[in-house]
């Protein structure tokens, strides 16, 4: 808090329509970032099914920090620091597996998958010490959500739930596409580099403006009809479900459509052991809906990205480097679409995709261009005059409108600010 | 088994083909890339590892004939934007050897190393990776019929590649 006016600095660099160019690009804000959000609030993680059985383990992140996911013997997921508690070496250094314990290559102190110590070498000369006060860190509070896990660092605050507020809805849309009501992340994921500061990509994944003109190189050459729901004429909308969570309703299109599969570019005849198990599973009316209105766009503050097809889990490693964890979703049952959800997911993300190489050179762009000292501001006002409240009360735009980064950077302030 | 002269022709042959897609690629010549293909060409870029399985695991690149295809034509807008302005590239190609074990079909199997400089806008990128081929004879020319590109970083973040491996 500045004492002089009374206007915090978070005040001064986040207006309503338009932020601060140094917030992507200060180092102290980075800093002050890691504490106040990535350490802080709820983060997601990784999902259930990485590691489906006792004992597996799969290496995930916090921001910079590597963070072992676990199932232990009793079916329990934890989520473990990478860190010794002697020296600070790395416990694990595989990025999946199966084992009870990990024994640190230092000095061979070995811990159980749930991070208790349970033994050092040479135990002589450790008398009378503790093993229970050298655990392995842990993150504070671990809860998922149908499948996904997300950890917070904070001791208290919000529940995942409330947290997700009504975002959580979005990610019931999403499980409701398979005929068990389930997701499963199995493909393994590709992991794309980007020299750019991650509100970039956070604020991109709801960004409707730019896919008619970054994109028109696949739209022009492939028969997609994505294009279409990005144009001025889309019936489509932005929202801003609150606690910064943004989504592309892209509804209103595929329900003028009217052609089930149609939100995934195919049909029911060419998926007919799918079309049959999800009419099993949901009866023919409530199936056709599902399969009318696709899965969500939705991005989950502050880092997971479901677009239709796939996930992306966003990481920040410096003020300016950042990674794309992406994968195609998997939805159990379902195998028949699982392969396509896999053959276009390998086709437009990752390093070498059609569209994800495309907003991957924009955010870089973007990074160099704010580093120009002038103009000072980033001019997020599309859509503000027009935009209005749903029948839920959440702020909703046109498809093209900066309903999201404004919803983001409200959110974002708040986490800032001190209380 | 070949005699020796014959294998030396087949060997100089592959190491002028080699050398002719490596050189086409550095250019952005993509028609003619692209022409280097056989009709049931698989161009594949493996993620985390040498040895996944492409149909159950995501690669980087995992295209059939006709995704080559369309991967050409999205260069060929000049509106793909990761290659407008163009990376300028030079690879060098080398270890070039002749593989054990040809498969049945004809095909010759044959790996190299190759080692590629890439100067974008954003920066200068070095990238290294192990080659296998199948190449096959097809009206008196060799062509591709497979080629695995096997980065040898695959298992890390990496940047965009937007430039044909
Ligand atoms: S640092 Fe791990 S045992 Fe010493
Ligand atoms: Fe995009």
């Amino acid at each position: 808090m500045n004492m002089m006016t009374g206007v915090s600095p978070w005040e001064r660099l986040i207006r309503p329509d338009r932020v601060h160019g140094s917030l992507y690009t200060d180092p102290e804000i980075f800093e002050a970032e890691l504490k106040s959000i990535w350490y802080r609030t709820w983060v997601y993680v990784g999902h259930e099914s990485e590691v489906p059985n006792a004992n597996d383990y799969v290496v995930k992140s916090i921001g910079p920090q590597s963070v072992i996911m676990t199932r232990d013997e009793r079916g329990k997921v934890n989520l473990l620091l990478n860190r010794c508690s002697h020296r600070g070496n790395q416990v694990c250094s595989f990025e999946r597996g199966n084992a009870r314990s990990f024994t640190c290559p230092f000095h061979s102190w070995t811990f159980a998958n749930d991070g208790r110590l349970v033994g050092y070498a040479f135990p002589d000369g450790y008398e009378g010490q503790d093993k229970s006060q050298l655990a392995l860190g842990r993150v504070t509070r671990v809860e998922s959500y149908r499948g996904f896990v997300f950890g917070s660092f904070a001791t208290d605050g919000p529940t995942l739930k409330e947290h997700l507020g009504g975002a959580a809805e979005t990610i019931d849309r999403l499980v409701r596409t398979s005929p068990e009501g389930e997701v499963e992340i199995t493909a393994g994921f590709l992991k794309h580099r980007v020299k750019a500061n991650w509100k970039f990509i956070l604020e991109n994944e709801c960004d409707g403006y730019h896919p008619a003109f970054v994109h028109t190189s696949i739209f022009g050459v492939a028969d997609s009809m994505i294009g279409k729901l990005y144009g001025g004429a889309s019936t489509a909308l932005t929202r801003d479900y609150g606690n910064g969570h943004t989504e592309i309703d892209l509804r209103p299109e595929f329900r003028k459509r009217d052609a089930p599969m149609s939100w995934f570019g195919t049909s029911e005849e060419r998926l007919p052991d799918y079309t049959a198990r999800m009419k099993a599973a949901y009866g023919d009316n409530a199936a056709r809906e599902i399969m009318i209105d696709g899965t969500p766009h939705v991005m989950i503050f502050p880092n997971l990205f479901i677009a239709e097809i796939q996930m992306f889990v966003i990481q920040p490693l410096g003020v300016d480097d950042s990674v794309q964890h992406v994968t195609a979703l998997q939805f159990k049952g379902a195998p028949d679409l699982n392969r396509r959800l896999r053959q276009q997911t390998m086709g437009s993300v990752g390093p070498a995709g059609f569209l994800l190489a495309d907003d991957s050179e924009m955010y870089e762009r973007c990074h160099r261009g704010v580093l120009a000292r002038n103009p000072e501001w980033i001019f997020l006002g599309r859509g503000e005059k027009r935009q209005r409240q749903d029948e839920h009360g959440f702020t909703v735009g046109h498809v093209t409108d900066e309903v999201p980064s404004r919803g983001i950077w409200t959110h974002y302030r708040k986490l800032m600010e001190p209380a | 088994m070949l005699s020796r002269e014959s294998s030396a022709t087949l060997m100089s042959a592959i190491t002028a083909f080699l050398y002719r897609e490596a050189r086409l690629q550095d250019e952005h010549r993509y028609e003619a890339w692209e022409k280097l293909w056989t009709d049931d060409g698989v161009y594949w870029v493996p993620a985390n590892g040498a040895d996944i399985d492409p149909e159950r695991q995501m690669s980087i690149i995992y295209d059939n004939r006709s995704r080559i295809a369309l991967r050409v034509r999205q260069l060929m807008t000049g509106k793909h934007f990761t290659q407008t302005p163009q990376s300028n590239l030079r690879r060098l190609i080398s270890n070039i050897e002749l593989m054990d074990q040809q498969p049945e079909d004809g095909d010759i199997a044959v790996a190299s190393n190759s080692l590629i400089f890439e100067s974008s806008l954003r920066d200068d990128t070095l990238w290294a990776a192990r080659n296998e081929y199948r190449l096959r004879h097809v009206d008196g020319e060799l062509r591709m019929a497979a080629k695995k590109v096997i980065l040898v970083n695959n298992d890390k973040a990496i940047y965009t590649l937007s430039f044909l491996v």
